[in-house]
């Protein structure tokens, strides 16, 4: 039963490990290609930009896996980042539960309406989109709101993780390789830590808790998972709270490294977020997905967009800005179309 | 009291439409004005022009959030041809003619890649209208280099300012759309073939009925509404931005269909009740503006109202 071989095959044939394969790649070329790509400043700049991305991507995962969507994400990280903004004179915890804590509420409508009242995914939370957009206007009173940086609010978004105990020979000329990347473990940025701690947990509760089938179950199918007694509406209920404290928990990044909550930001977050599960290879249909596979799709639609700054930087072409989304269209179609064919199961 | 339930589900929309128009007739200063009509009318034109090929779409049973990018191609491409960017045509009314026909041509050209996205490789069609979403807009940027194309072109401008019997022209459009469609819909017999595959597919293609033909042109006719939409869009405003050009369409066409009455999962639908719920739309809006309320709340308003209106929708089919 439990061949190696067989056991490789599937690893390798798994969307996964071809996403974290073409990641790879492309990430290498571009080391070899662009001076600078592997220095630390722009990989940490790159991983601190990302993680917004990569949360919001992690709650739509779940959603997603139940069979849902959640269009709501971008503009509730918007509004958490105004309310965290706001709240961010009151020191760092303040700032954190304020928009941890709208993103849960703004979660909790989707579901209440998505549960009881039994709207579909899409249009529940296109409204949601809709109503969160205004909140944020409203609380911001259409500009953005800067944060206080008398307080360690701003910590969460620039800070570094380790920098306590971080020497400083790491940085000097002769660090040598193993000192670069002493350095680089030592200054991993905390929002992208917050990302990966994200991950972690989704991955250990998908694959290790009894809520985590039923998740999957639910996507598989939803009558039978109810005739077979499984605790369908708190599954979906649950999943509309995650997707809505990532969310949450963007919008609070996003505030605190720019140093401001930005009302009309996260503008097609949402469909970033559903790019990067579909390129990570969870279906659309539910019942089936991978969280890994949806941090490598985040993280590879995030290193596109540096390949193309990079490129325009060395002028051999001028790609303008507005190339980054024909790529990312075509990056798209081409992973959707070559999904469709390996999802077919193979002749004989 | 039996018989009540079906006429409010058939006049909702109506009765809703109704009280909002004797509500500001009370209540907003200079409501019954061509003016007010006018304004209300060319804000909605394009919404309702788009949410004709939506209602179709998701008549079928799918989803087109490629509309706004599939706008801001053929309206990037218009000018270029009339103004003669990309190849000198002499006679105005030639190039205007191209200028009018092509772009709405590629606009329907793409509005069928969607379809054959997901008819070909089964995709869903929320994942494989995603894809022209994120690159067809970036297709149109790049095409002006994210330039403002300016003109002033009155025979072509004439699409959307010029007037009939004092009515816009975009509106007679707009009107002349939803007739035919409705027609369509209600008595032809692609019509009958769209809401059964919606309905049911499986059972439309034991049928025999040819439900790829069918998704390809709905989503094709979705595509050359975008593409109107476009033209009308840019021949307003006598500038085409390719960054703005139906900027946020896709989720006002879908709550125009939403709150019209056509049922979002398929099988069954109204164009009437789409324009129907535009207007709604729009007029909520109006009346929250008109009386002092600041947008954002506005916003919250229109989320309510989407919400409010599906509910009861399936309140009544239950």
């Amino acid at each position: 039963m439990r061949d190696p071989a067989t056991v490789l095959r599937r690893m390798i044939l798994s969307p996964t490990f071809a996403v974290a394969l073409v990641l790879v790649l492309l990430t290498t070329f571009a080391m070899l290609r662009y001076d600078g790509f592997a220095s630390a400043y722009n990989i940490s700049s790159v991983l601190r930009y990302i993680s917004m991305f990569a949360l919001v991507a992690l709650g739509m995962c779940f959603v997603i896996m139940t069979g849902g969507i959640d269009l709501s994400v971008g503009t509730v990280a918007a509004a958490s980042s105004v309310v965290s903004a706001i709240l961010s004179p009151y020191g760092l915890v303040a700032g954190l539960a304020g928009g941890l804590g709208f993103g849960l509420l703004a979660g909790l409508l989707n579901a209440l309406i998505i549960t009881r009242l039994k709207i579909l995914p899409f249009i529940a939370t296109l409204a949601t989109m809709l109503a969160a957009s205004g909140t944020a206007l409203l609380l911001a009173d259409n500009q953005t709101v800067s944060v206080s940086y008398d307080t360690a609010f701003t910590t969460l978004g620039q800070g570094d993780m380790f920098t306590a105990i971080r020497p400083e020979w790491v940085d000097g000329d002769d660090a040598g390789a193993l000192g670069r990347v002493l350095g680089f473990i030592l200054g991993f940025p905390i929002p992208a830590f917050i990302a990966l701690a994200a991950y972690i947990a989704g991955a250990v509760v998908l694959s290790h808790t009894a809520f985590g089938r039923h998740v999957l179950a639910v996507g598989g199918g939803e009558d039978a998972s109810r005739l077979m007694g499984l605790p369908v509406t708190r599954t979906i209920f649950s999943v509309y709270l995650i997707s809505g404290a990532c969310a949450g928990m963007a919008g609070v990044i996003l505030a605190s490294q720019f140093g401001a909550g930005q009302p009309i930001e996260g503008v097609g977050w949402e469909l970033f977020a559903i790019a990067s599960v579909v390129v990570g290879g969870t279906l659309l249909t539910g019942g089936k997905g991978s969280i890994w596979g949806t941090l490598a799709g985040a993280m590879l639609l995030g290193v596109i967009f540096t390949i193309l700054n990079f490129e325009n930087g060395m002028g051999w072409i001028s790609l303008s800005a507005y190339w980054q989304s024909v790529v990312r269209g075509t990056f798209l179609f081409i992973v959707v179309v070559l999904q469709s064919r390996l999802a077919k199961p193979a002749p004989g | 009291m039996t018989n009540l339930r079906p006429m409010i589900m058939r006049y909702g929309a109506l009765v809703a439409l109704t009280l909002l128009i004797l509500f500001n007739l009370a209540v907003t200063p200079n409501f019954a004005t061509m003016q007010t009509l006018s304004v209300n009318l060319t804000q909605v034109c394009t919404i309702v022009i788009v949410g004709v090929g939506m209602t179709l779409v998701i008549a079928t049973g799918g989803i087109d959030l490629s509309v706004g990018a599939l706008m801001a191609i053929a309206g990037a491409l218009s000018p270029m041809i009339f103004m003669g960017t990309l190849v000198p045509i002499a006679p105005l009314w030639l190039a205007i003619t191209l200028g009018i026909v092509l772009p709405i041509l590629v606009a329907g050209m793409f509005g069928m890649f969607n379809g054959w996205l997901i008819t070909r490789f089964s995709i869903q069609p929320i994942v494989a209208t995603l894809v022209l979403f994120i690159a067809g807009r970036g297709l149109a940027q790049v095409s002006t280099n994210g330039n403002l194309q300016v003109f002033k072109v009155p025979e072509f401008q004439a699409i959307a300012l010029g007037r009939v019997l004092g009515v816009p022209f975009q509106v007679w459009i707009m009107l002349a759309l939803v007739l035919v469609v409705a027609f369509i819909l209600k008595r032809t017999v692609f019509g009958k073939q769209v809401l059964a595959v919606g309905g049911n597919e499986r059972a439309a293609r034991l049928a025999g009925v040819p439900v790829t033909r069918i998704k390809l042109i709905v989503y094709g006719i979705c595509g050359l509404c975008s593409g109107v939409a476009g033209l009308i869009v840019i021949a307003m405003n006598s500038a085409a931005d390719a960054n703005l050009i139906g900027q946020g369409m896709e989720l006002d066409a879908i709550a125009a269909v939403a709150v019209g009455g056509t049922l979002l999962t398929g099988g069954r639908a109204t164009i009437i009740g789409t324009l129907l719920g535009a207007l709604i739309i729009q007029l909520v809006r109006y009346t929250l503006l008109a009386n002092g309320v600041p947008d954002p709340v506005a916003l919250i308003a229109k989320a309510s109202l989407i919400i409010l209106a599906v509910w009861l929708q399936q309140r009544e089919q239950t």
